[in-house]
């Protein structure tokens, strides 16, 4: 297609069946195609035979259109939701092993403070250190204590949920027009009219 | 009711409507050939290489729109099925292949013949299954068909561990299977349709783009009928071939890469293009930019994921193709009530008067010779003395793209040609699956000598199974398309081409217990082709033709369609005009 526009980061959450093999149907969709997945991470829902993925992807529009569509080609793939589209919470929780020599150990607690992070492990020469927050938040927190020097370091990918009463897991088959005509109320210009597998 | 895992196997296949197995055993699936030994209501038939037992699948599944069954063994077995999970995947062809798979407690082991089966056919599979508990066989199987044959039909892989298939089981075989994760959108969008129909009827240059969608989905039918309400040209892409009938006045043959000049000009020129179950290949459009370039395009397909991934489609429907069509022929009724408009009548007058022109100036021609064979005319005479009815399967090269532009369909499923993959060696193993589905009709392997030897150890399952395929091979002693391209592309560096040293294929043919007979000249192609024709067992006639014909009209990879490469370049027009034999 021609009228991709600028490549930009993606979150998709994905509920899928929790079978063997599911994972690396998924994985394999990415890199078969060359996509690049920046993040993945995956757990059982509510439902125990239910899985929810949270995969953060780069891509113009149409890139992301066809993972999009991809993902719901697979068969064991239940629901795909973009959740970029609309307002929701990320979260990332991050795991480090900080150098703390008794000079620096106030500042790298004042620091863990100001982040609300947390010790969770202390020798005499190091913190290990949970941190849960946004991007860029543990973006900020790495970079402030990279100076004191990490020896070792752990993030767990990004999980993500849509604000408000209502789950949203819907949305991105509504835009596509699907939900819409399942519904009866059909929607005047859809992009796609549904999905076939 | 408690079974052996492999009884119960064979007893879902019964209860499936499977009638013909194509398959090869060994010591992963030996539970299931025990089992098959006083097992009445299926046939086995012995393939000679597992690939084979795939194609054969394949060509059941095409010619009758029933879903293909292969079995083989487990790690070698299953790698050699893969190239045909491939081309049933590239071609959309409902086919379910069983291997075998070493004892559970064994996987992951190196255990002997043991291989990541599920894990290799992954990619190539619509869905795939490991079966680890017996209990679950039944439902997996129902499963695996429902998968196959709806939707975007597809291979289905299913691999049965051998305890699974010696342990007994409480047998389950549900009626029907519910998948929540699947839902096949069948009916297109009443407004899309709509808007499709006022878009079809506003076109001054429209164009109808038809693919194996329509041949997998029967929209035959609805298609004509189509066509002839709205007086809109067809084109087809290798995959549609037989979906519209060559003869028919509105029939503009195969568009793309071989395709007709007219095809490629009115596609090209066109204000609408309706595509319905393709695909945009690249082979197809040549490079994008250039493909109906001022067309509003409207695109039917089943799969979601086929809209607007090569080109931007401006009225998508989803959903299934015969459905879709006959709601938009009921569309364009409401639209037009009884009449259509003048000014829609008088616009496609001009737009048939432009397509005739084009046909005039350039239909498919190639040059005679009353020496050597042209493989054009082998097409056209094999076309002829079939009247069209025959089944044709083809290899992959030059001379599946001569039987695609030469040969006159009549029927959809009377075709079966590797089109997004291009397996070479596809023909013999997937025109004995077609013939043990139609076992009183006409089987005819158009194939090249390259192509054929890739499986011509099938010959032996034709002879031992009885299955009397026509195999016509277009012996040029090239791999002719590798050749044409080198000709044409690489300024006629030729390399690693020449196939002179292949086996004499008339003793070949009696090796295996058929009848092999040659031509050599143009005289002989209809006395050797009537007579392989009425020769009773599998027949191998080898065409002796012209070594360096190259298939035209040409586009080559990535050039625009309008940019059609007519003839060999540099050869004289004075020439060309003296012995210049057109196609139809």
């Amino acid at each position: 297609m021609q009228n991709g526009t600028e490549p930009r980061k993606h979150t998709i959450a994905v509920l899928v069946e929790n079978r063997f093999g599911v994972l690396s149907r998924v994985a394999g969709l990415f890199s078969a195609r060359g996509y690049n997945i920046e993040s993945l991470s995956v757990g059982e829902t509510l439902d125990p035979t239910v899985s929810r993925m949270t995969l953060v992807v780069r891509g113009a529009e149409f890139v992301i259109e066809q993972v999009i569509k991809q993902l719901h080609k697979l068969i064991d793939v239940i629901k795909v939701t973009d959740l970029t589209e609309e307002n929701h919470v990320e979260r990332e929780l991050v795991l480090m092993k900080v150098n703390a020599e008794p000079a620096n150990r106030a500042e790298v607690l004042r620091t863990v403070d100001i982040f609300r992070a947390k010790v969770v492990d202390v020798t005499p020469t190091t913190f290990t250190l949970e941190a849960t927050g946004d991007e860029q938040k543990i973006d900020a927190i790495v970079e402030l204590l990279r100076p004191f020097g990490i020896q070792e370091l752990v993030r767990t990918g990004k999980v993500a949920i849509a604000r408000g009463s209502k789950a949203r897991v819907r949305r991105s088959e509504e835009k596509l027009g699907k939900a819409k005509a399942a519904d009866g109320a059909l929607s005047q210009d859809p992009r796609i009219v549904g999905f076939a597998d | 009711m408690k079974l052996s895992g492999a009884r119960i196997f064979l007893e879902c296949l019964k209860r499936e409507g499977v009638d013909v197995v194509f398959g090869l055993p060994g010591g992963a699936v030996l539970p299931i050939y025990d089992a098959l030994y006083d097992f009445a209501g299926l046939k086995h038939i012995l393939v000679r290489q597992e690939a084979a037992a795939g194609h054969a699948a394949e060509g059941y599944s095409r010619t009758t729109g029933k879903v293909g069954v292969a079995l083989v063994t487990s790690g070698p077995a299953a790698t050699n099925l893969v190239t045909a999970l491939q081309d049933a995947y590239m071609d959309s062809i409902p086919i379910v292949a069983f291997t075998g798979q070493v004892p559970t407690h064994l996987i992951g082991n190196d255990a002997f013949q043991e291989a990541d089966n599920v894990g290799i056919t992954r990619p190539c599979t619509k869905h795939n299954f490991l079966v680890k508990d017996g209990s679950e066989l039944g439902t997996i199987v129902k499963e695996a068909f429902h998968i196959a044959s709806t939707g975007r039909p597809g291979p289905v892989h299913v691999d049965l561990p051998k305890d699974v298939l010696v342990k007994e089981w409480e047998f389950h075989y549900p009626e029907r299977v519910h998948l929540r994760s699947y839902n096949p959108t069948y009916e297109g969008h009443p407004g899309q349709i709509k808007k499709a129909a006022k878009a079809m009827l506003r076109a001054k240059r429209p164009v109808l783009y038809v693919g194996g969608g329509v041949i997998s989905s029967d929209a035959y039918r609805e298609l004509l009928k189509l066509a002839e309400l709205t007086q809109i040209p067809v084109t087809t892409t290798l995959m549609g071939l037989g979906a519209f009938p060559s003869e028919h006045p509105l029939s503009l043959d195969m568009l793309g890469m071989h395709g007709t000049y007219y095809a490629n000009m009115a596609v090209y020129n066109s204000d609408c293009l309706i595509a319905v179950g393709a695909r945009f290949d690249d082979r197809v459009t040549g490079k994008v930019e250039f493909f109906a370039p001022n067309a509003e395009i409207i695109h039917v397909d089943i799969d979601p994921s086929s809209i607007s991934k090569n080109i931007q489609v401006h009225i998508p429907i989803v959903g299934d193709a015969r459905r879709v069509l006959a709601k938009l022929i009921e569309a364009i009724k409401e639209e037009v009530r009884d009449d259509v408009p003048s000014i829609v009548r008088e616009a496609r007058k001009q737009w048939h008067a432009q397509i005739a022109e084009w046909k005039a100036r350039f239909p498919l021609r190639y040059d005679w010779d009353d020496e050597v064979i042209k493989p054009q005319y082998v097409m056209q005479e094999i076309s002829n003395l079939t009247r069209g009815e025959a089944l044709i399967v083809t290899g992959v090269g030059q001379h599946q793209m001569w039987a695609a532009q030469y040969y006159r369909f009549k029927y959809p499923r009377h075709w079966c040609t590797s089109g997004g993959l291009g397996t070479m060696g596809y023909g013999l193993p997937t025109a004995l699956g077609v013939q043990a589905a139609h076992p009183d009709m006409l089987v005819v392997n158009i194939d090249g000598d390259g192509s054929f030897v890739m499986n011509s150890q099938e010959l032996a399952t034709c002879f031992e199974s009885r299955l009397p395929v026509k195999t016509v091979i277009i012996n040029n002693g090239y791999h002719g398309m590798v050749r044409q391209w080198q000709e044409i592309i690489y300024k006629e560096r030729y390399c690693s081409i020449d196939l002179s040293a292949s086996p004499d294929f008339v003793k070949l043919a009696e090796a295996y217990g058929c009848v092999g007979i040659r031509a050599t000249k143009p005289s002989e192609v209809v006395p050797a082709l009537e007579k392989a024709f009425v020769t009773p067992g599998p027949v191998v006639v080898d065409m002796m033709v012209d070594r360096e014909e190259d298939v035209f009209p040409m586009v080559p990879a990535g050039g625009a369609n309008k940019d059609m490469i007519l003839d060999r370049p540099g050869k004289a027009v004075k020439e060309r005009a003296a012995k210049s034999q057109t196609g139809f």
